[in-house]
């Protein structure tokens, strides 16, 4: 936005032309007692006052990038973000969150969201990309969306593996408790399901199987078999994704999913204190139209020239009303942005590079941990940035341990799964060196 | 504007064929949605439909609109080729562009080709 100084005569003149008195008469249909309510604040103090106050507060929290060393990852992964993300994310010909409008003065903006489109269709093996939703979450549970609006609400099932992330099933069930749906498979204490297991769940009111790949435990599964079943049953599958394990795995359009969506904070997003983060959605150009949220296309102007807009609008809940898919309609613009700089900076090379070092740092680390004494992997199948530690207590305990030796440790798996009190979800990046990792493992073993 | 006088009409401008139970859209519908880019044929050969109930939806470049049934009975045919090729609601939406067979149809509240013709000149200012 271009900044427009005013002056007095000129504020004046304005409120001439809108016809009334004051800025206060802009107001007056809000009641007066309401507009500057008694909030019972502490006495003001000044900014060099409140700067040191927040100082203060700020100081008590430790990070992962002075203070702690961090092995925690379950759903959001602290990696290396170069500074030039930043920098163009602070510019202000891209500082805003929403998708444009008007083409003619944003092409430089919708052409970097036509670019992450690409990159994560080319990422996933999908065809189109939307301009991203809220997280990982939000997107899982638009694709519960999609699939219910492509059987007209005729198939009500969902299958959904007890390896999806705990909290993207948590908000799949907020989103559609009022739409009579039924979910099978979700059952915590059946976590060892293999995906040939999850067949016999599928029948014909089968709307969509709900996989996750590498699953909340870390594990790699082939589910090309589980796909094609569901396939033949006439249901969609939406397989949930990390972005960083695509970089090195073959990808679950390969697999025959029709929906790929996932969490893509880990492509150039801080972990900040959760949020805000950035949803993928990937999907079949036949299902577009039951895509939610914003589409840049690629057209030519008036003059034959290369240029992009916002494209097949109409489905989309400003003109379509109560009969679209979705009331998504804003999206995380900038943090879209964000995550198609750290893909163009790194390039395949540099991705794939993260990708290889994410992979073999968890794997030394998985063979150091299990062979400390009354430690083990939980599981045997293979992996790629994250594992399930067998410890010899509960989980929370040690976690309280490394913590006291400065080591976020990982994630407490009996939070969510009740027989794995003693599971610890482990995830290395390419940010845990070495030093770091011997160091988790010499203060595991002192651990009485 | 085209009306073929063969056909029946509605306030929401489908049209019907008495003869051959074929509905579609007519040609001041698709002149006023502008280009058509995708329809979806909303029920399943065999169901049965009342007059009113939404049988397809049309996108536009710039909108969005339900079809409905003109007439009540068991649909017989879906012309499932028409989703590959929306654009023919624009070029032939009497002919090729028709949606669905409605077999042993009663129809709701329909206008003959005049009087229809008089309803849309009525709308355009």
């Amino acid at each position: 936005m271009t900044y427009i100084p005013i002056s007095p005569a000129e504020r004046d003149a304005m409120l001439k032309t809108v016809g009334v008195k004051s800025l206060d008469d802009l107001f007056e249909a809000i009641p007066a007692k309401h507009r500057f309510p008694d909030l019972n604040l502490p006495p003001a103090l000044t900014e060099m006052e409140a700067g040191a106050h927040l100082g203060d507060m700020a100081s008590s929290n430790e990070n992962v990038r002075e203070h702690l060393i961090s092995f925690l990852g379950a759903g959001a992964y602290h990696h290396y973000i170069p500074s030039v993300v930043d920098h163009i994310l602070r510019r202000g010909e891209f500082y805003t969150a929403y998708t444009p409008y008007q083409p003619e003065i944003s092409q430089g903006t919708l052409q970097a969201i036509f670019e992450y489109q690409s990159l994560m269709t080319n990422l996933t093996g999908m065809e189109v990309s939307n301009a991203s939703h809220y997280d990982g979450a939000t997107a899982t549970a638009e694709a519960v969306n999609l699939a219910y609006a492509q059987f007209r609400g005729k198939r009500k099932k969902i299958v959904m593996s007890p390896t999806v992330h705990p909290q993207y099933r948590e908000v799949i069930r907020t989103y559609t408790q009022a739409m009579g749906l039924e979910e099978v498979g979700d059952d915590a204490s059946n976590h060892e399901v293999t995906p040939e297991a999850m067949i016999s769940l599928i029948d014909e009111s089968t709307m969509l199987v709900v996989v996750q790949y590498p699953d909340f435990f870390g594990r790699i599964f082939d589910y090309k078999k589980l796909i094609d079943a569901a396939h033949e049953k006439g249901a969609l599958v939406c397989v949930v994704a990390n972005p960083t394990a695509l970089l090195m795995l073959k990808s679950p359009g390969e697999m025959g999913a029709d929906i790929v969506v996932g969490e893509a904070q880990p492509f150039g997003i801080p972990l900040w204190y959760g949020g805000p983060y950035l949803g993928f959605f990937t999907t079949k150009k036949s299902y577009v139209h039951k895509m939610a949220g914003r589409l840049v296309g690629e057209t030519v102007d008036a003059r034959g020239n290369r240029s992009y807009v916002l494209t097949l609008t109409a489905r989309e809940q400003h003109i379509k009303r109560e009969r679209a898919t979705s009331n998504i309609c804003t999206n995380q613009g900038l943090l879209a942005l964000g995550c198609s700089v750290y893909m163009s900076v790194l390039g395949k090379q540099g991705l794939q590079e993260v990708a290889n070092l994410c992979y073999q740092k968890a794997h030394y680390a998985a063979a150091e941990l299990s062979k400390i004494d009354g430690f083990g992997l939980c599981h045997v199948e293979p992996f790629f940035h994250e594992f399930v530690l067998c410890c010899p207590k509960p989980a929370s305990e040690v976690n309280q341990y490394l913590l006291d030796n400065g080591i976020l440790g990982g994630y407490d798996l009996g939070k969510d799964y009740p027989d794995m009190q003693n599971h610890l979800l482990v995830a290395v990046t390419e940010m845990n060196s070495k030093d770091e990792i011997d160091s988790l493992v010499e203060i595991l073993k002192e651990m009485k | 504007m085209n009306t073929p006088s063969n056909l029946k009409y509605t306030k929401s401008d489908e049209w019907f064929d008495p003869a051959t139970g074929a509905v579609g859209i007519s040609d001041y519908a698709q002149s006023q949605l502008s280009d058509i880019v995708f329809v979806e044929i909303l029920v399943d050969e065999g169901e049965e439909v009342t007059a009113g109930k939404a049988i397809a939806s049309v996108e536009s470049v710039k909108a969005s609109s339900e079809i409905y049934a003109p007439a009540a009975g068991k649909v017989s045919a879906v012309n499932k080729g028409l989703s590959d090729a929306p654009e023919t609601l624009n070029s032939d939406p009497f002919g090729a562009a028709w949606m669905i067979k409605i077999e042993g149809g009663s129809a709701g509240e329909v206008m003959d080709a005049a009087e229809y013709e008089k309803y849309c000149e009525g709308r355009s200012h």
